[in-house]
């Protein structure tokens, strides 16, 4: 039989080790696993890469694990965002690394690591700053960017309703970057806030096969990302 | 007579066909949703995944799973889907998603595009910024003529570092429409009561005045929102 639930978050992150390369995914707050990420500034393992569309808000989440120094690089499209104070602080001491990567492209990275590519050109950078030391191919005359794959050593992600099989189903624009990710780390790790028997889920509404997801975990919606509408009530 | 953002926003809403894909960027790009002709079926795609974005949510009614790329909270329209970066992505680097507006830094006389990195500023991001302008086959670039300096954006040349070369299809500002040709800068209308002269004061590379250049038609205000002044 295959269990893929785990009781806590604690317990989900448990193999999180020093000096890994960390997923976040999530866009705004859709889709952010904030209770498997403050889970893991309890769990203290530091010195962390992390791969994320922004750098974290305020406190919470990322900007908790920025704020508390435990991430030594950041992976990101748009790490000045609103609010992500505790990135902008470290960034301008020094004290975290930087690696900024075009939205497009850092979705495609994560991608073909997961689908098993060694890499893909793309038009985007192509004789801008954000190109500069790459590969570069002219094709059909048209100037590309090599790019190579991303991988990661662990992937937080978030669903709304799962199963211990590891399928998911997202609601509304949760999905963003967590599908892609699901599929490019080694120990994939879901928090879902409805964990359903299996069958529950129809096949045409399960977005992530549960192939990909190691670990899932219920949880409540962290009241920083607050409630969901009600079951039935007007979208 | 100059436009106001709502005027900007309204002339690039007249030059959006019917049905075309639309992503929107920043500031004066967003107002463009307001202005949309009803008569006319136009999507607008969001980068985290939406195509059909409908108007904000009224407060008390916000989905906390639902917001644009500027993470406000939004409603769906009829015919929407939703999908995963990577596809969304697809749209725009694959040259799905028609138009483009966005705002500037400054653009140069052949097309070039900067928008993405504000001299001085600290930590720099980017975004989809990239993806849209070297995918989207429209880019169309909506912004203030001259910087709350006074100093044109419109130049021979970029100073500040590119977005992607080449790709602006066409400027709206609060003074005119501009095209941008092979043959460089077409001046195709003004605001209204103002001269091509004023124009080309304000912009810092060479400008065209084309034949049939002619002023702006838009209403003084559109739903109490004034459009010019």
């Amino acid at each position: 039989m295959i269990d893929k639930a785990v009781a806590t978050c604690s317990e989900a992150v448990a193999p999180v080790f020093d000096g890994a390369t960390i997923m976040f995914g999530g866009f705004g707050d859709p889709g952010v696993p904030g209770r498997l990420i403050e889970a893991l500034r309890q769990h203290g393992a530091t010195n962390l890469v992390v791969v994320h569309n922004g750098a974290g808000a305020g406190d919470f989440a990322l900007g908790g694990l920025i704020l508390d120094g435990r991430i030594r690089k950041l992976i990101a499209s748009f790490p000045n965002n609103a609010g992500a104070s505790a990135f902008r602080d470290r960034y301008l001491k020094g004290e975290i690394e930087l690696e900024l990567v075009p939205q497009g492209t850092l979705v495609e990275r994560i991608r073909a690591a997961g689908a098993g590519l060694g890499g893909f050109y793309t038009p985007t950078a192509a004789g801008t700053e954000l190109a500069a030391g790459k590969e570069t191919r002219v094709i059909n005359g048209r100037a590309y960017v090599f790019e190579a794959p991303l991988h990661a050593d662990f992937a937080f992600i978030k669903g709304y309703r799962g199963d211990r099989l590891g399928n998911l189903a997202y609601r509304g624009a949760m999905r963003n970057f967590n599908p892609v990710m699901a599929t490019a780390a080694k120990v994939v790790i879901a928090e879902v806030e409805e964990l359903v028997p299996v069958g529950a889920l129809s096949p045409e509404e399960i977005h992530t096969p549960g192939i990909f997801i190691d670990r899932v975990v219920r949880i409540d919606r962290h009241p920083r990302l607050f409630e969901p509408p009600k079951e039935g009530s007007a979208k | 007579m100059t436009l106001t953002r709502d005027g900007i926003a309204y002339r690039v809403a007249r030059d959006l066909p019917d049905g075309s894909y639309v992503n929107l960027g920043l500031g004066i790009p967003t107002l463009v949703s307001v202005y949309l002709p009803p008569d006319r079926e136009i999507f607008i795609h969001s980068e985290n995944g939406i195509l059909g974005v409908g108007p904000m949510a009224p407060r008390g009614h916000e989905d906390p799973d639902l917001v644009n790329a500027s993470k406000e909270y939004i409603t769906l329209l009829p015919g929407s889907s939703l999908f995963d970066h990577a596809l969304s992505f697809t749209m725009i680097r694959g040259g799905h998603i028609t138009h483009s507006v966005i705002g500037a830094i400054e653009v140069a006389a052949n097309g070039d595009l900067a928008n993405w990195r504000i001299p001085g500023q600290k930590v720099p991001g980017v975004g989809g910024a990239m993806d849209l302008a070297f995918g989207v086959p429209n880019i169309y670039v909506a912004m203030n003529h001259v910087t709350n300096k006074g100093q044109p954006k419109i130049l021979t040349a970029c100073t500040c570092p590119l977005t992607a070369p080449g790709c602006v299809k066409r400027i709206y500002t609060d003074m005119a429409l501009i095209e941008v040709t092979p043959a460089g800068l077409v001046l195709r209308e003004v605001a209204p009561g103002l001269a091509p002269s004023a124009v080309e004061e304000a912009t810092a590379a060479p400008l065209k005045v084309a034949d049939d250049c002619r002023e702006m038609d838009l209403p003084l205000a559109f739903n109490g929102v004034e459009l010019r002044r």
